[in-house]
């Protein structure tokens, strides 16, 4: 009788510690719960602090020049008078000659990684691909300024002064002096540094085509081109324009490799061969310097607009890849 | 006969598109081989015992090395990574184990996509903004904080893809035993994908070690050897940038010196977290 009562108590004595540790447990749980929630909150608070912080400091710069400071490309810290143009046409246009070579030899990495190697290479060469952006800008604007922009302006640009110089309107934009510096080389510099971005998504959106896919066109006679070209590309295109927009977003907001190589001048020449700026190598160059306020908001007027520029094309080359996403089924 | 000739045209096309291909892959790798090739030609000739042991030489002062500035990085990246790791990883552990589908957690994970490739430059203007004005001065602190931004993103995409690779059963099974679900994830899921998380913070030194642009207005620079975080420090990344535009040769040569060092790190550092992976999968 007294043994029953006593295992009772026991019993029930187990229980309370059981219902107690569950009870903690669960308590820890939705403090688990919050605490990483807040933290995954942070990610957006990040990103509205960001835009928040720029805007404040912009402010003083937007409500003197107003529309003309993304017209004008004065650049006077004595006289207060600036513009943005010459800064924002520099990132454009250097952005868009990386665009240009970084395209097709991504597009040649990605083919001959997925259709053409051997099983056996593919790996290294994915590895080596990936090297190539693991390397820090600075790197890239050290070995521009040395090695890439005096073999450039020597041995490229002559010859292309003389070939592509010749045509009449389009010609002049490769005029110009020999010195090695200015938006031409940047955007080549730029193009080897997007290459590795651009190949890796379109390698990765070139594997999620279905085998069958490919074996049936392989079954009717077709041949690798085919394939890619009526195949490959078809089903990927908007994971491969997403990618190029990826690529974009890079090049638009690198700095280092960019400013050692651009020449920095706050001009506007019609040859790719003179010195000039983009936004990133501007503020780079004075953010220290500016001593004026006025200036200082300038600056981060221009990191603003640098800002909002990538802000859409990421937006955009990531709704791209999500919409691919949804079509294979996989995560980019 | 014309059946024929279609053939061997579009077999000519084929091999044509094909050669252009290897070409192209030819040229990035020929591109990589160059720069790899300058540096460790550069770098070796240059690299001495002094590089390690001294501080950078002021303007015209002959010799010199990089030791104020390879003791600063290693700080200013630690603060970046001892923030950015913990932070990124539980903001993860809630994308990967709670927020899974919902809403909330797609626009945080398209966010955190924006942020992995904002310009370093403007986290540069950013963090001079919240910490470098309201101090007053420029610091190691602010560059640590610049780094941890750059580094978040990094560590919640690669550790929010891992953990969904843990399979559900695991979580399941240790639920189905009684254990509460932050246990399940400390004993359970951050164990299984322990090898991918170390992945994700090795690739987010190998990105920021590298960086400079957002180190110019927060972390300064400085001439000599501190480790003073409340002040400005010298930053290997930063003096390249300083030394490689500068007019003086000795300062070439240790900017060569320092372009290999840093190279050579960031690539040992991305080969092991490959190491890392690889052993997973």
């Amino acid at each position: 009788m007294d043994g029953g009562q006593m295992s009772a108590n026991t019993a029930t004595g187990k229980q309370a510690t059981m219902l107690r540790r569950l009870r903690w447990g669960r308590r820890a749980d939705s403090w688990f719960h919050f605490g990483t929630q807040m933290l995954a909150i942070m990610v957006l608070i990040v990103l509205g602090a960001i835009i928040a912080v720029l805007f404040k400091g912009a402010w003083p710069a937007f409500s003197k020049f107003g529309i003309h400071f993304f017209a004008s490309s004065a650049w006077n810290p004595v006289t207060e008078n600036f513009g943005a143009a010459s800064s924002i046409l520099g990132t454009i246009v250097t952005s868009v000659i990386a665009l240009l070579i970084a395209v097709p030899i991504s597009f040649g990495v990605a083919v001959f990684v997925t259709e053409i190697a051997p099983r056996w290479l593919r790996r290294p060469i994915g590895i080596a691909v990936e090297l190539l952006a693991g390397i820090p800008s600075i790197i890239y604007g050290i070995w521009g300024l040395f090695i890439f922009a005096p073999w450039f302006s020597t041995h490229v640009q002559p010859a292309l002064s003389d070939s592509l110089g010749r045509i009449p309107v389009v010609g002049v934009l490769f005029h110009g002096p020999p010195i090695g510096l200015g938006w031409g080389v940047a955007g080549f510099i730029l193009a080897i540094m997007v290459i590795p971005f651009i190949a890796a998504v379109m390698r990765d959106v070139f594997e999620v085509v279905p085998q069958s896919l490919r074996e049936s066109a392989y079954a009717m006679g077709s041949t690798r081109w085919e394939v890619v070209r009526k195949v490959v590309l078809p089903f990927t295109r908007i994971g491969v324009v997403g990618g190029i927009m990826l690529g974009l977003g890079r090049a638009l907001g690198e700095t280092m490799a960019v400013t050692f190589v651009v020449g920095n001048a706050h001009d506007i020449h019609s040859s790719l061969f003179m010195p000039g700026n983009t936004i990133a190598s501007t503020i780079a160059n004075e953010f220290t310097e500016a001593s004026d306020p006025m200036h200082l908001s300038t600056l981060i007027a221009l990191g603003l607009i640098l800002f909002a520029i990538t802000f859409i094309v990421l937006t955009f080359a990531k709704l791209l890849l999500l919409r691919m996403e949804r079509a294979s089924g996989e995560r980019l | 006969m014309v059946a024929n000739m279609r053939y061997l045209k579009r077999r000519a096309f084929n091999q044509l598109a094909l050669v252009f291909a290897v070409l192209l892959t030819g040229i990035a790798l020929l591109f990589l081989g160059w720069i790899l090739f300058v540096l460790a030609d550069k770098g070796v000739r240059y690299l001495n015992l002094d590089v390690f042991v001294k501080s950078t030489p002021g303007a015209g002062i002959q010799g010199g090395g990089l030791a104020n500035a390879l003791v600063g990085s290693l700080l200013i990246t630690l603060l970046g990574i001892g923030i950015g790791a913990p932070t990124g990883v539980l903001a993860a552990t809630w994308l990967a184990e709670f927020g899974a589908r919902s809403r909330l957690a797609a626009v945080v994970r398209f966010v955190n996509d924006i942020l992995l490739s904002a310009p370093s430059i403007v986290i540069g203007v950013f963090v001079y903004g919240i910490m470098v004005l309201p101090m007053g001065h420029f610091s190691g602190w602010a560059g640590g904080v610049a780094l941890a931004i750059i580094a978040l993103p990094v560590i919640v995409r690669t550790t929010d893809n891992m953990l969904q690779l843990v399979p559900s059963q695991l979580r399941e099974a240790a639920l189905a035993l009684g254990a509460p679900r932050w246990k399940v994830t400390l004993a359970i899921v951050y164990r299984s994908s322990l090898s991918g998380i170390i992945t994700g913070v090795l690739l987010a030194i190998a990105r920021i070690i590298g960086e400079a642009a957002p180190l110019l207005f927060t972390t300064l620079g400085n001439q000599f050897f501190s480790t003073n975080m409340s002040r400005p420090i010298a930053a290997l990344p930063q003096v390249l940038f300083n030394f490689a535009l500068g007019p003086y040769s000795n300062w070439h040569r240790l900017a060569w010196a320092g372009a290999f060092i840093s190279t050579v790190f960031v690539l040992f550092l991305m080969i092991l977290a490959r190491v890392f992976v690889g052993r997973k999968h």
